[in-house]
């Protein structure tokens, strides 16, 4: 017999008969869990929450900020100002706020990632990014900097409704989701947190549709 | 791994007195056992998500093979190939001919518990295949040949100054102390290793039945290149890692960082279905999960059958009077602490590690803090039951019990030898009433003194009470 079968005959042998024979109906219905009370202010929420976990996060008004915000922030930071956007970002215009920006996946060595996101998660702050042909997994994970956009009407409240939203506008998931909670970090040596690890040092949440603590 | 447990006891004395260990574990606890408090704390309704967890864990376990099944389905419905493994040999194998099919050299691994049991960078090494560990934990212990002492945070038992001797040794590079440089100089000798590499390993945290997604949560990122870049991505797990629907995932990781080490959320949480689109710039091409046995499927239908629930937080090894002193290395196997004091002699056989269901001083703190409920030190004690049943305590125990029960049911006798022994343990103990040494005890006399008896038994004392 194969592993396979032996495995399974002694996890069947073991079981009784008849028990979990629902398992098909409970992940048809796949009923939600306890859900912790979170206030009304999604969008405050989501802000304060990602400021929590050392996110940098900037509210503006329309799309076409974006730039400007990104190239001061880097001028702050005396970062280079170049790198790599999510080809669904590429038409905005990145070279009039003086920026040197590609729409592609990204190389090792690209200072700086742009991205989308398909929505905030205001109970953590968290980011909710899809792999896809237009969104490539790499541009928020191999730069130093990570800059995400995300519309603030698309913020939930919880992972719950943002898995309910992806079965909604996507039915199945993309072979990548990826939720990002802030710049990459390490407690490995001497459990002392430390931001910037094999990711990115720094994550700038930008949050288009007016101020998010309205 | 190979199993040393059967030394626990001289290990664990060796630990307790190695100052530098002493140092490192402190940090331990102030920063997880504080860490989760707080983090606890923030959650409203933690008891309620925490009765919701141990209930999904046990509905799963229940009927496993059903959730297992629908898992292989979907995964393999998005292009997966799922493999079922019931030794760590077989895992090792599995492993080796999908890096020849695939005709891969070198390999970059996220934290794997699981590899860890099977003891798979060697197994790979010896098949001429290169393989790096990239969780700074893990790489450290790879540089160092060591195991790890903790499953979440695998270097606790090492300074700062340990890793910086073990830099500028291995990295030939200018030595730094300084943690945050440590950790860069890490990354940037990291880094060509996942942009060259073929495959990535990663363990799961979960398996998604619902979607056949493997979902890995961490901090540093290294499980998200792992699983990114390479062109085969083969991710190892338990059997009992499978998990109903991405609700019942998403109640398991409101508790689980926090568990682990006070976090709401990891940086984090990748959930990864089938393979690389045919428009789409990056992503594995080929993706294999391999569903691990070794012992798990034998404990469902017995005693221990709870302990399959857990999520390997460390909770319970951080909260443990017994860990926080030892650190864990004494284990001797990949799990220490409460937990491996269950699934070690589960795995690899009671009798290889007849100390660790007796390493614990039922303090009961380590099932207060399992985020799944799991009643550890029953756990324990049964696995207790369990070595007296099989004859495999040593025999001066047995003889000494044997005694004490033929003993025992003949009170007069009983009454006779406790009086005449209290008397003379006091009169041998001197004016200083106390013994530096006693034989047959030395493990306590050595730490500390033993009191002497009052030279009156309670049956004395209790009679004098009643006739006045
Ligand atoms: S037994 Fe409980 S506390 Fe210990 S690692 Fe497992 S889930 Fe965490």
């Amino acid at each position: 017999m194969s592993a396979r079968e032996n495995i399974l005959a002694r996890i069947g042998k073991a079981r009784g008969p008849g028990v979990g024979v629902d398992s098909d109906d409970v992940i048809r219905r796949h009923p939600r869990g306890p859900i912790p009370p979170l206030g009304n202010n999604l969008a405050k929420r989501f802000g304060e929450q990602a400021t929590r976990l050392a996110s940098d996060v900037a509210p503006t008004a329309t799309l076409m900020d974006v730039p400007k915000i990104v190239a001061d922030y880097l001028r702050e930071r005396q970062l280079p100002p170049k790198g790599v956007c999510w080809p669904s970002l590429a038409a905005l215009d990145w070279q009039g706020a003086g920026l040197e920006i590609e729409s592609r996946a990204a190389h090792g060595d690209d200072p700086v990632g742009i991205t989308g996101a398909f929505t905030g998660i205001a109970e953590t702050g968290t980011l909710m990014l899809l792999s896809g042909a237009q969104t490539p997994a790499t541009v928020s994970l191999l730069p130093e900097t990570h800059v995400a956009v995300v519309e603030k009407v698309r913020i939930v409240a919880t992972m719950e409704d943002a898995w309910d939203r992806l079965r909604r506008e996507h039915g199945k998931l993309p072979r990548a989701v990826n939720f990002i909670s802030g710049p990459s970090r390490t407690a490995d040596i001497e459990q002392t947190v430390t931001l910037g690890a094999h990711g990115p040092y720094r994550v700038l949440i930008v949050i288009v549709g007016g101020s998010w603590n309205e | 791994m190979q199993v040393t447990a059967m030394h626990f006891k001289r290990k664990a004395s060796e630990n307790l007195r190695n100052e530098k260990l002493q140092k490192a574990l402190e940090k331990l606890q102030t920063k997880f056992v504080d860490g989760r408090a707080v983090a606890i704390a923030e959650l409203p309704n933690f008891g309620e998500v925490r009765d919701a967890a141990a209930e999904i864990r046990d509905k799963v376990i229940r009927s496993l093979d059903r959730y297992l099944l629908r898992f292989e389905q979907e995964a393999t419905a998005r292009g997966a190939v799922v493999h079922w493994a019931e030794t760590t040999e077989d895992v090792n194998r599995i492993v080796a001919e999908i890096a020849h099919q695939h005709g891969v050299h070198r390999i970059v691994k996220s934290k794997s518990m699981v590899s860890e049991e099977c003891g798979l960078n060697d197994a790979l090494e010896t098949q001429g295949l290169e393989v790096i560990e990239t969780d700074l934990g893990e790489y450290i212990l790879q540089l160092a040949h060591e195991p790890p002492s903790h499953i979440v945070a695998p270097v606790v038992h090492k300074s700062k100054e340990d890793i910086s001797d073990l830099f500028e040794e291995k990295h030939q590079r200018p030595r730094t102390v300084q943690i945050a440089e440590l950790c860069r100089e890490a990354r940037e000798v990291l880094r060509p290793g996942f942009l060259s590499a073929d495959m990535g390993i990663s363990g799961a945290n979960f398996i998604v039945a619902e979607t056949g997604s493997v979902l890995i949560v961490t901090n540093e990122g290294n499980g998200r290149l792992t699983t990114t870049l390479p062109r085969v991505h083969v991710a190892i797990t338990g059997i009992e890692k499978v998990v109903p629907t991405l609700e019942d995932v998403t109640t398991l990781l409101r508790l689980l960082p926090r568990s682990a080490t006070g976090q709401s959320i990891t940086n984090y949480v990748s959930v990864l279905t089938g393979t690389r689109g045919k428009d789409e710039s990056d992503g594995p091409e080929h993706f294999h999960v391999i569903l691990l046995d070794n012992g798990r499927s034998k404990l469902l239908g017995t005693e221990l059958q709870p302990m399959l629930r857990c999520i390997r937080c460390g909770a319970c090894m951080n909260h443990c009077p017994v860990y926080q002193n030892i650190g864990g290395h004494a284990y001797g196997w990949v799990y220490p602490g409460p937990m491996g004091s269950v699934l070690t002699p589960s795995f690899v056989g009671l009798e290889n590690a007849l100390d660790l269901p007796n390493a614990s001083t039922f303090c009961g703190e380590c099932a207060v803090v399992c985020p799944v409920k799991i009643p550890l030190p029953d756990l324990l004690r049964h696995l207790r039951t369990r070595q007296v049943q099989q004859h495999l305590r040593p025999w001066q125990e047995r003889v000494a019990l044997r005694l004490w029960s033929w003993m025992a049911r003949r009170p007069a006798l009983y009454a006779l030898s406790t009086r005449i022994a209290a008397r003379l343990l006091r009169i041998f103990s001197g004016s200083e009433k106390r013994f530096h040494y006693l034989p047959g005890v030395t493990g306590w006399t050595d730490e500390r003194d033993m009191p002497a008896p009052a030279g009156r038994t309670f049956r004395d004392l209790y009679r004098e009470r009643h006739s006045s």
